[in-house]
């Protein structure tokens, strides 16, 4: 098993098609992907690395180096180019010796380091062009690692998470039609390469047939004009890039989007209003929400078209409430509400969300697997199901509060000071307290500062929640901190809270 | 022929090729057209006369399972043969289409 394996029958049913580019014919076809792969295996190979890493926002020499690697059977490692230089120094000396493609604008942060050698995407591009493409070389073997991801570390150093060939390929089989996108469809790829949603879209669409465009860098504006000009049908964002869009769209009525078919988005909890507002404007695309982890080669649940019409248009407030859910999981795997113990909870209980699966990996470079013996990985997301099978995550195990001895999931809070028409953005976060032994703090953004009163906010919340679940103080920011990738980073919002109460 | 998961199968009496997704490593007799399939760079037997019943095609892309779930091939190219473990048609393994969610 490889991912070359699925290129290859890319190449040989619909090799003419255009695989990466612009509509007008510009890029690089399904074939030509194939014959550069093979070329730049050769390449990768000559410079006697062991792992091809990528240093660079999305561009052509992505999915070359990117199935390069596979074929040459060096993992792949894409590499935070946002980090601070003296962090992406220490990840390259983690893999080296390694070959990094890379810009002319990122190249100066490992230039000259032992272990590492250069070469930007439009080099690589030319290595490619010319000479032979090798015969079929790659391993099957399933074990053989294809990607290692840095995670993003909102908590400690970055670990790697390795993916090894058999669970990308089981996840792509698992969950994509081969060549089940008619030729005109088109996919735009706005997440960063060293995010697994942008490496997954990478694979799933060679193995559907389904054109890539690539936006480098996130731009409400870009995104909308790149849509029209391309007639893209398909698209994935994380909640940040959707509530920007929604915010654009609604500050300029002229802009008309009719391409798009399908808008996924993943990769942290999306507001509720955003989805209602994004709906309302875009009422002919079919929204589909994507539940996953790096260690789970992205997508375990997915909350589809269907189900976001039937909860936007329900009076039941229940039915309504599966607008926030991740949806169900993939019929490819299982997945499992667990408590303290390991054991499995009643159904609309919180616990640990649990998933067992061929396209789990679960495991870091140097620390193993972190499985248990009957392979369930413990993703330390908290989560329940519902009695319609709906899984609702709550976030991060750790990030949930405990007052008064309840467990408080922060997202249960955020989404009720969402629903408040003064406020554009809140995180709920627990601070040291020796009474109750945390206390709820909601941080939040207003869209009218002027008018923000924190009592008319707490009184909102007592209306909407248990009384021990509501804010013990609201607290007025400018903005809430968010990762590159549109995680909330709840812990740097506590550190401040408890400095500063 | 021992196969595993990542092993390749070419057909003796047609253009189909396929790759085990799944399977547990032992000896198996996997067919295309009643016909033993060969190692890709073997060569094919002199004269194979495939079975009628065998004979419905395949499909690119499409994956195969025998009825106990023990082994899984999916077929990278297609040809007029089917596939079979022993006398038994494999089926294609029915995958309920995901909605784009990357």
């Amino acid at each position: 098993m490889n991912l070359m394996m699925l290129l290859e029958m890319a190449s040989s049913a619909f090799g003419e098609r255009v695989a990466f580019g612009s509509k007008d014919g510009s890029g690089i076809t399904y074939q030509e992907l194939y014959e550069r792969a093979g070329k730049a295996s050769q390449y990768f190979k000559e410079t006697n690395a062991e792992h091809v890493s990528f240093l660079a926002e999305s561009n052509l020499g992505l999915p070359i180096s990117l199935f390069g690697s596979s074929w040459a059977g060096l993992p792949f490692v894409p590499l935070n180019y946002r980090l601070a230089a003296d962090e992406v120094q220490a990840l390259a000396d983690r893999i080296s010796p390694t070959v990094t493609v890379t810009n002319n604008d990122l190249s100066s942060i490992v230039q000259g380091k032992e272990g590492v050698s250069l070469v930007t995407g439009d080099q690589l591009i030319d290595i490619t062009t010319a000479g032979a493409t090798p015969d079929p070389s790659w391993n099957m073997d399933p074990e053989e690692i294809a990607i290692l991801l840095f995670t993003s570390g909102t908590t400690g150093a970055p670990k790697a998470a390795v993916l090894r060939q058999s669970h990308l390929v089981s996840y792509i089989l698992g969950s994509v039609e081969f060549m089940g996108a008619a030729d005109n469809e088109a996919s735009l790829v706005s997440v960063p390469p060293y995010h697994v949603a942008g490496i997954a879209a990478m694979c799933s669409s060679v193995y559907s047939g389904r054109r890539i465009v690539q936006l480098p860098t996130f731009d409400p504006e870009d995104w909308i004009n790149l849509v029209i000009k391309e007639e893209i049908t398909h698209a994935m964002v994380v909640p940040t890039m959707l509530a920007r869009i929604v915010e654009y769209l609604d500050n300029d009525s002229s802009v008309k989007i009719t391409s798009l078919r399908a808008l996924s988005y993943g990769g942290g909890k999306m507001p509720r209003p955003v989805i209602e507002r994004a709906l309302t404007l875009l009422p002919d695309t079919n929204f589909v929400n994507a539940y996953g982890l790096t260690e789970t080669s992205s997508t375990i649940s997915v909350l589809g078209p269907d189900d976001h019409r039937e909860a936007f248009q329900s009076s039941d407030e229940r039915v309504r409430q599966r607008l926030s859910s991740a949806g169900k999981p993939l019929p490819s795997l299982e997945v499992s509400i667990r408590n303290d113990e390991g054991i499995e909870v009643p159904i609309g209980e919180s616990g640990e969300i649990w998933v067992r699966g061929e396209q789990v990996s679960g495991e870091y470079l140097g620390q193993g697997k972190k499985l248990t013996a009957d392979g369930w990985f413990p993703t330390n997301d908290g989560g329940s199901i519902d009695d319609g099978g709906y899984l609702f995550v709550e976030g991060r195990i750790d990030d949930i509060i405990i007052r008064g001895g309840e467990n408080i999931s922060p997202g249960e809070i955020e989404e009720v000071l969402l629903d408040h028409p003064n406020i554009r953005d809140a995180a709920a976060v627990g601070v040291p307290d020796e009474e109750w032994g945390e206390v709820i703090i909601a941080v939040v953004v207003s869209r009218d500062p002027e008018s923000f009163s924190e009592s008319t906010i707490k009184d909102f919340t007592k209306e909407h929640l248990r009384s021990s679940r509501t804010p013990d103080k609201v607290i007025q920011v400018d903005e809430l901190p968010y990762n590159e990738t549109g995680k909330l980073l709840r812990r740097v919002i506590k550190a401040e809270m408890v400095k500063e109460l | 022929m021992e196969i595993r998961a990542g092993s390749r199968l070419k057909s003796s009496v047609c253009q189909t090729e396929v790759i085990a997704v799944k399977a547990p490593g032992t000896e198996m007799d996997i067919r295309c057209g009643g016909v033993p399939m060969v190692d890709p760079t073997g060569s094919i037997p002199d004269d194979p006369s495939p079975l009628d019943a065998a004979m419905n095609g395949t499909q690119m892309g499409k994956r195969y399972v025998d009825a106990d779930d023990t082994i899984e091939l999916l077929c990278t190219k297609p040809g007029e043969g089917s596939l079979g473990l022993g006398d038994a048609l494999l089926t294609i393994k029915e995958s309920k289409p995901l909605p784009a969610s990357d």
